[in-house]
């Protein structure tokens, strides 16, 4: 590694109205280094990155591009500089190929001559792409290589990415590590931003940590555990949680799922084929698999959002719900936490109170005759607020005024303070910082320690691991055989959810 | 150089004070626009918006247009919420006007007390009827209620003049097209005499209040709102869509149809062929004006009414055309919608000296 500062930031300093995102932060980058940026949701890391890529202004303090102090007035400027950055949010055209996605972020030039320099920089560095297929038809991980090569074709000498591998298979995200390696090997910079310290730990040269806007330390991964890290990162002692024991199989089934079968309502939705599933009191069932497979068809179908199954039954605790909204359902024992938050789990524009009405109405009886006891719904909303440490300004604060980890923390202690028999929640800690997942595990953990049965789905191997007692995988609407955790390795549930993947996309799928 | 940047919290203040600034706006072009036309400003806006609130009979005239218009745009406000865009109360007023006023016409020489509200009953169910015809084709085939709705308007404007010139034309009316005269059984009794304010105008006082209570007590106002602003969320709380979507144009269509039965039971008294001034379509500004709650409609009812009465004012003691009524719901409405935009963003001044 060279001593060479390819990026130095001194003192920069950015604040929105009401909030201080960037204080005084320092930040140096080494060409030829993988350089984490770590921090919880609302650390200041993507305000900093931004910056960095010319996407807004500092209010304060000077950045050196080899050296220089350079304005970065917009994108494009940044990457004329020589910065690339690959934002966790694709921006593809799903309508349209991989070839006509990259020519429209470069300069005009000759298909063919593009066509030639995709294929030349995608094996050189190990991105197998197809430059002809439509986007749509891509798992997330092809579309995120699309992202990679667009940035490469420009030749930069700084990529910044931002949480890329949220959407990845253990597989791809090793596909990815190596692509970076190579990347640094040449003397590129790499500025990593990620929640997965694992990874971090491996991957990464260097970390600069942020908390509440400001660089509070500067470490080298490789020396710390994922533990340690995660304290850095919140500032405090990271509660323990570790798997209960595994429950005997004896104990009653709260939900039975047989030969599910559910077309989806969905533009680019995913059928579901025979699901089967147990759930039984007093276990979690993880159900592993990458965005897209099934989840919000399966979410759906359990809660009642969706309407009637084409075939099958699902029975909650014992009793037949297919055709059962999800009031009904609710009624039964069984509570919901879809993977959105905003919009779906949540109304942004309502007050959390509105939002404890929402789905509280059935199981803790907050009307009577059709009228509202609100005084009850705002009692019920205060224990929410106050058992689960949602940090708010009040029960009457709207629910998109809470970040993230807060509201989800909001909407799952909502839902487990209604006592329920049975939880079916997707993504419980989906872009939640550190602090807010562990508590939240720890109170699904709680919940089930009661005797309540927990169907959880999750494309985070780590929690799936972590809370599950026995896990299945969903791929194409399709679920695996479920297995005890003890007798499966994070890399064999990898490759089940890859499935996908390992087939040739020439090879037509027999129809089932 | 200009941009606009998303507010990070809904102002409450800004939301209440657009409408305030619409009008304020509103008055200050209508005073340029009349001295585009010759006339004097002052006395005319005078005229228009102060003098319909100096005189008892002034502020009763408001009273009976704000009424229609605060029903119809109550009503409205419900579906709007709900995010049901049911344009075509034109259309359930008048069908709730035929539907009331049909029984006036069969029964012109009773006398019986029931008849009233029978016709009251009558004229919510022909609203009603008239706005299920969308709830259905939607809730059947997807089909777009703007557009259904809107096309019912004329089908009912064209029923009415059939029924007032063929079958239901009054045989002692020298051929004019119009029903017989309502009798006293089928009339709005009067509150004051010598004044045109009626017991219906009551009635529409009390439904705003209702309303209110219904958004904001009752686990049916709750989940209006919530369909409207996230329609999954809505699922997820286990609201039936084409519940939703039935109940919301019922009600619209219901509140309509009385408007349309009142109108025509208080001061007009048989069925004509122009029965409405237009409420249908101006309570929909009604509805927007009055930030969809129900209050507020009431307010932007009576706000909307002294246009009315202050153009009839206008057009008789300053010789100003009668277009200038729609001319000033036309300024409102626009000024409302652009102050709407400055609740929800703000405009930020960037200066880009160097590039």
């Amino acid at each position: 590694m060279t001593e060479q500062r390819l990026l130095s930031l001194t003192g920069v300093c950015k604040s929105f109205p009401g909030c201080i995102a960037n204080d005084n932060i320092d930040l140096d980058v080494a060409a030829g280094e993988i350089h984490a940026l770590l921090g919880e949701n609302g650390a200041g890391k993507s305000t900093l990155v931004k910056i960095i890529y010319g996407v807004l202004r500092p209010d304060q303090g000077n950045i050196r591009w080899q050296g220089k102090v350079t304005r970065i007035a917009n994108p494009a400027q940044a990457r004329t500089l020589g910065i690339g950055m690959v934002f966790q949010h694709f921006s593809l055209f799903e309508a349209m190929t991989t070839l006509e996605n990259i020519a429209l972020a470069l300069p005009p030039e000759d298909p063919e001559d593009l066509r030639a320099r995709l294929q030349e920089t995608a094996s050189a560095y190990g991105l197998a792409l197809q430059p002809d297929r439509h986007v749509y038809d891509l798992s997330m991980g092809e579309r995120q290589r699309i992202e990679i090569v667009r940035c490469l074709l420009q030749d930069p000498q700084l990529l910044i990415l931002d949480e890329p591998t949220s959407v990845l298979t253990p597989q791809e995200a090793e596909i990815l590590f190596e692509t970076l390696r190579t990347l640094a090997q040449e003397g590129r910079a790499i500025l990593y931003i990620s929640h997965k310290l694992e990874e971090v730990r491996t991957l990464c040269d260097r970390a600069t940590i942020l908390r509440g806007g400001r660089r509070v330390d500067d470490c080298l991964p490789a020396q710390e555990t994922a533990r340690s890290l995660a304290e850095k990162m919140i500032g405090r002692k990271l509660r323990q949680v570790s798997r209960l024991s595994s429950n005997d199989s004896s104990s009653s089934v709260h939900l039975a799922v047989s030969g599910l079968k559910v077309r989806s309502d969905l533009a680019h939705g995913v059928d579901l084929t025979d699901i089967s599933l147990e759930v039984r009191a007093g276990e979690v069932l993880g159900i592993a698999g990458i965005a897209g497979n099934g989840q919000i068809e399966l979410m759906g179908a359990l809660s009642g959002e969706t309407g009637s199954p084409m075939a099958g039954s699902i029975r909650i605790l014992g009793t037949d719900a297919i055709g059962l909204n999800p009031a009904a359902r609710r009624s039964l024992g069984a509570v919901f936490v879809p993977e959105e938050r905003i919009g779906h789990a949540a109304v942004a524009d309502m007050t959390l109170v509105d939002n404890s009405y929402l789905t509280g109405d059935t199981r803790m009886n907050f009307s009577h005759r059709g009228l509202i006891d609100w005084p009850a719904v705002t009692r019920f909303t205060q224990k929410v607020v106050q058992n689960f440490d949602v940090r708010t300004t009040g029960v009457d604060a709207l629910a998109s005024s809470l970040s993230g980890g807060n509201l989800q923390k909001f909407i799952v202690g909502r839902e487990i303070l209604q006592q329920p028999s049975l939880l079916v929640v997707s993504q419980p800690t989906w872009g939640v910082d550190a602090g807010a997942a562990a508590a939240i595990h720890e109170e699904i953990q709680r919940l089930v320690s009661a005797g309540a049965a927990v169907l959880m789905i999750s494309q985070d191997l780590d929690e799936v691991f972590l809370l599950s007692h026995r896990i299945a995988v969903i791929s194409q609407g399709t679920l695996s055989v479920t297995t005890p955790i003890d007798e499966v390795s994070p890399e064999d549930i990898g490759l089940l959810m890859g499935v996908r993947h390992e087939v040739q996309p020439k090879v037509d799928h027999v129809a089932a | 150089m200009l941009r606009l940047e998303p507010r990070s919290t809904q102002s409450f203040a800004a939301a209440w004070l657009s409408p305030l600034m619409a009008l304020v706006l509103t008055v200050i072009t209508g005073g340029v626009i009349f001295l585009a036309m010759g006339k004097d400003p002052s006395t005319a806006l005078y005229i228009y918006f102060v003098e319909p609130l100096t005189t008892t009979s002034g502020l009763s005239e408001v009273a009976v247009k704000a009424g229609p218009l605060i029903l119809i745009g109550i009503g409205l406000s419900f579906g709007f919420r709900a995010g049901i865009w049911n344009i075509g109360a034109e259309g359930q007023y008048i069908a709730g006007a035929i539907a009331g006023g049909g029984l006036a016409v069969f029964f012109y020489e009773s006398e019986s007390t029931l008849l009233l509200p029978a016709m009251l009953v009558l004229g919510t169910l022909g609203g009603m009827a008239w706005a299920a015809v969308p709830a259905l084709l939607k809730t059947r085939f997807n089909a777009n209620e703007i557009l259904v709705s809107l096309m019912l308007v004329y089908v009912a404007e064209l029923l009415l003049v059939h029924l007032v010139q063929g079958p239901w034309r009054n045989p002692q009316g020298w051929g004019f097209p119009g029903t017989r005269l309502f009798p006293d059984a089928a009339t709005m009794p009067l509150l004051f005499s010598g004044k045109r304010v009626h017991l219906g105008t009551l009635i529409t006082l009390a439904v705003p209040f209702i309303a209110w209570f219904i958004l904001a007590r009752t686990r049916f106002g709750f989940t209006v709102r919530v369909f409207g602003s996230a329609p999954l969320a809505a699922r997820h709380a286990g609201v039936h869509g084409h519940r939703m979507i039935w109940q919301s144009l019922l009600i619209g269509g219901g509140l309509a149809g009385l408007a349309g039965v009142i109108e025509a039971t208080s001061t007009i008294g048989q069925l004509v062929p122009n029965i409405s001034p237009g409420y249908g379509f101006t309570a929909i500004i009604v509805a927007f004006l009055g930030r969809l709650h129900p209050l507020g409609v009431l307010l932007a009812g009576i706000a909307i009414a002294v246009t009315y009465i202050g153009g009839e004012g206008a057009q008789i003691s300053a010789g100003l055309p009668k277009a200038v009524t729609s001319l000033f719901q036309g300024i409102i409405l626009f000024y409302l919608l652009a102050f709407d935009l400055f609740t929800r963003y703000r405009i930020i001044v960037s200066s880009r000296a160097t590039e």
